[in-house]
């Protein structure tokens, strides 16, 4: 196991080079940005001579990476355009980010696994068909029209919520982006978690199970679900760095300031440190997560050994 | 009779505890308090917060609340009215000695003084200090020595400026430039306090100034509040207890909190939301002209583009544009046909003129097929027209524009769009001057004066001149223009100079932009400036 976990981590250097070399190129090649911080107006050539060697940008390429990479590893992210360090910026988004990542993940293990339970145990009747078709609906339908919908009927018609989220970012005012965000893997979610229910109710552990006369209850929760919830958390593992990284739809509709709005302001204003930064700790994320995953399979299934 | 008095008591305890919390959260002055603030839009600003550095609406905004210069522009007429100056004498136009009025101060109590402006423009004009608005104080002597074109500068002060004592100083401008003083109600002019040197990572997270509003708070990317400052001796002293800035990451959710109640002001009416505003705000909707054109630049450094006779061909696809259609379909009245190339804000006496362009910007497609086809037609046959299209609804006009060109033409698609997907980019490929068809260029000018709209987008070599038009005739129109001292003189040379533009056509003027902005019932005595930012000292809270 621990063999295993070192292993597991050593390999993540390479995958961590790499995104982040194919990040930065990309943003390279976005162009040079500072062009575009004098606005409609021409760059005074000395000022803008100035930023770009204080930004690094008028070395090539290469050279450019290997300083931002041994800032890294200092902990330095550098710095975006309006003067803010990116780790201050880091400091501030993905708390907020994370809170947001946090209720939509509850809602979609919950709400999720609760439905794909039910109806995988009911095969084919009205609540099965109905949940597959509910969850067919939100898969169809993007995330900006549910997220512009539900706000407008409960924020601006009926006026429940606060259409937006104030700066302070309370728990209570995340629940409506939360379920806007957590929808449509909530959908996946309820249908992995359906049809892995719904083909190991006729294993014969589970025919054992109610042999011996055990609960229902016990049967379901025990021995069915467990076994049953392997895909299922490697999907939810995999979509916490999905959620991370992709709220910017539903940050920017409800005025959330998290990772999202940061990385979506460093693309606009091609604002190379922003966005390398934010997705070098998206990338971290994205493997951790995947770690994890890999680990709760041997808790869910004795069976899986890591050597 | 004995629990009736303890719910008294709960009753009045309880309404203690809510007086007391409404104070603690209402701000330190005593006249406004949360009811009296303003809660208005805000995007985050694209520098940092200084003036000399800030170049863009969000950052002035905030600077226009917390800075009073020399002068400034009235936010009704546009004329540059004396604020801290008394006066500003010159006998030939190229020297200049500003006066200070008595008892202007910094919210931190320090006094304004001569010091404080010439401080702040050696600062600005510092080039390690890395200032946008640099090029502002490049009229000045001794901005080379400052601001060399490369390598380090020798000195730390401009020998233009000179203080002569506490409330006056001299200014020495390489050469004459009867408008100057005008120039000065722009904020890269703005005086900084001592603190803003001693302390400038400080005073950056907590801009002080010495306008009628002091920074309460500011969360950068989230929130700035501003209070009304008590001691602002200035006469347009705030009509509110404050504003508080909120930062909104797409302008669609900053109008669904207006119309949800929970903001006052939005001053940024997405294109989206335009065919409901009527609806949702009535006469709470405001919009009117600001000194913003957008213009479609020809690139003549193409010799295709550039060579003799293509004028015909430019003047051709000007008229063969139905600029009433497209402001009304696409940009719902927010945008006005352009008629000359400066703006209906500047005024028929600063220098506006809807005569200027005359029948070039008027839609006649048979004449504009006339005209291009006597002129050889587009170069090759086609053209491309270029733009970031990732704000402004700019995908859809090129569009637009096209679709005129060709019906025009009838010779089947030969104008084409290039969509550039993000504004640095297009930034780039213009400043290149890689561009082989006509491209968008957007103008908003820092001062409300005819000259900011011609000198430094069509004299030879100007900064922002990304066509590289070139006309000795044009440049000493606008020499003499500069020379003129009489003011009315001067505008007329400049529209003299305009007129060349009319027959080059090196831009084409497709339409003004205006300011919108949508308030609440709760605020009164809302209206935007020249340059589209609302005038927050005079709102009123009901």
């Amino acid at each position: 196991m621990g063999r295993y976990v070192i292993r597991r981590l050593l390999q993540m250097i390479p995958v961590f080079i790499g995104s982040t070399f194919l990040i930065f190129f990309m943003v390279y090649a976005l162009g040079d940005p500072v062009a575009a911080l004098f606005g409609d107006k021409a760059p005074d050539p000395a000022t803008a001579a100035r930023i770009r060697k204080d930004l690094y940008l008028d070395q090539p390429l290469w050279k450019q990476y290997l300083h931002y990479m041994g800032q890294i590893f200092q902990g330095d992210f550098g710095t975006a355009f309006n003067g803010q360090p990116v780790t201050e910026l880091m400091a501030s988004a993905f708390p907020v980010t994370l809170r947001l990542t946090l209720v939509a993940i509850v809602i979609e293990v919950i709400v999720g696994i609760t439905l794909g339970v039910i109806s995988g145990l009911r095969r084919g009747r009205t609540v099965d068909t109905t949940v597959l078709v509910l969850t067919l609906v939100v898969i169809s339908v993007p995330t900006f029209v549910t997220g512009y919908l539900l706000q407008f009927l409960f924020g601006v018609k009926w006026g429940w919520v606060r259409p937006t989220v104030s700066g302070e970012v309370a728990f209570g005012e995340l629940i409506l982006p939360g379920i806007v965000l957590a929808l449509v893997s909530l959908a996946y979610v309820t249908r992995l978690s359906r049809t892995s229910i719904a083909e190991n109710v006729k294993a014969d552990y589970v025919r054992t199970a109610v042999a011996k006369g055990l609960p229902r209850r016990r049967v379901i929760t025990r021995h069915l679900l467990r076994n049953s919830l392997i895909p299922v958390v490697t999907f939810i593992g995999t979509d916490i760095g999905a959620l991370m990284g992709g709220a910017i739809v539903t940050e920017r509709i409800f005025n959330i300031h998290g990772v999202g709005y940061q990385l979506y302001q460093g693309i606009l204003r091609n604002n190379s440190p922003t966005v390398v930064g934010f997705v070098t700790i998206l990338v971290i994320v994205f493997l951790l997560a995947n770690l994890l995953v890999d680990l709760l399979y041997a808790v869910l299934d004795p069976r899986i050994r890591y050597a | 009779m004995r629990g009736a008095t303890h719910a008294k008591w709960a009753a009045c305890a309880v309404a203690v505890a809510l007086a007391a919390t409404a104070c603690g959260g209402g701000g330190s002055d005593g006249g406004g308090g949360e009811s009296g603030i303003v809660s208005s839009s805000w995007g985050d600003p694209q520098n940092p917060l200084e003036p000399a550095n800030t170049n863009e609406v969000q950052g002035g905004k905030v600077l226009d609340m917390i800075f009073r210069g020399l002068k400034r522009y009235d936010p009704k007429t546009g004329a540059a009215v004396n604020m801290v100056a008394e006066k500003i004498d010159t006998t030939d136009s190229q020297n200049f000695t500003v006066t200070l009025k008595d008892g202007w101060k910094f919210s931190n109590d320090e006094p304004v003084t001569a010091q404080s402006f010439v401080d702040a423009w050696n600062y600005g004009a510092d080039v390690r200090n890395k200032q946008n608005n640099s090029p502002f104080f490049s009229d000045i002597v001794g901005y080379e020595n400052l601001h060399p074109a490369s390598g380090e500068p020798k000195t730390k002060t401009m020998s233009g400026l000179v203080v002569k004592d506490a409330k006056t100083f001299t200014v020495a401008l390489k050469s004459k430039f009867s408008t100057w003083p005008e120039t000065l109600g722009y904020q890269a002019f703005s005086p900084l306090p001592k603190a803003f040197f001693t302390d400038h990572a400080g005073w950056l997270s907590k801009p002080i100034g010495n306008g009628p509003y002091t920074v309460d708070s500011y969360t950068k990317g989230t929130a700035m509040n501003l209070r009304k400052w008590d001691g602002y001796t200035g006469e347009d002293k705030a009509q509110n207890g404050g504003v508080d800035l909120r930062v909104y990451t797409d302008n669609n959710t900053a109008y669904t909190d207006l119309i949800s109640g929970n903001l006052d002001l939005v001053d940024d009416i997405p294109a989206q939301q335009l065919k409901n505003v009527a609806n949702d705000l009535g006469d709470r909707y405001i919009n009117q002209p600001a000194l913003i054109i957008q213009t479609l630049t020809f690139p003549l450094y193409d010799p295709q583009w550039g060579k003799e006779g293509m004028e015909k061909v430019r003047r051709g696809i000007s008229m063969a544009i139905n600029r009433d259609e497209i402001t009304k379909q696409i940009f719902r009245d927010t945008r006005t046909p352009a008629k000359d190339w400066t703006s209906p804000a500047l005024g028929e006496d600063g220098g506006f003129n809807a005569t200027l362009c005359g029948d070039a910007c008027v839609f006649n497609p048979t004449e504009a097929k006339k005209l291009i086809q006597e002129a050889g037609g587009l170069p090759g046959g086609k053209m491309t027209l270029t733009s970031n299209v990732d704000t402004g609804s700019h995908r859809d006009w090129m569009d637009a524009v096209c679709n005129s060109v060709n019906n025009a033409l009838g010779e089947g698609p030969v104008c084409t769009v290039n969509p550039v997907g993000t504004f640095a980019d297009f930034r780039n490929q213009q400043s290149a001057f890689k561009l082989t068809g006509p491209f968008r260029s957007g103008w908003q000018a820092d001062y409300p004066l005819i000259q900011n709209f011609l000198e430094p987008l069509y004299y030879t070599g100007a900064s922002s001149n990304y066509g590289k038009f070139s006309n000795p005739e044009f440049d000493k129109l606008v020499d003499q223009a500069n020379q003129e001292s009489d003011t009315a003189k001067a505008t007329a040379t400049f529209q003299d100079a305009e007129k060349i533009l009319a027959e080059q056509m090196p831009a084409i003027p497709l339409w003004y932009q205006n300011g919108s902005a949508g308030h609440s019932e709760r605020i009164s005595d809302v209206a935007l400036n020249q340059f589209s930012v609302p005038v927050y000292n005079a709102i009123k809270v009901s």
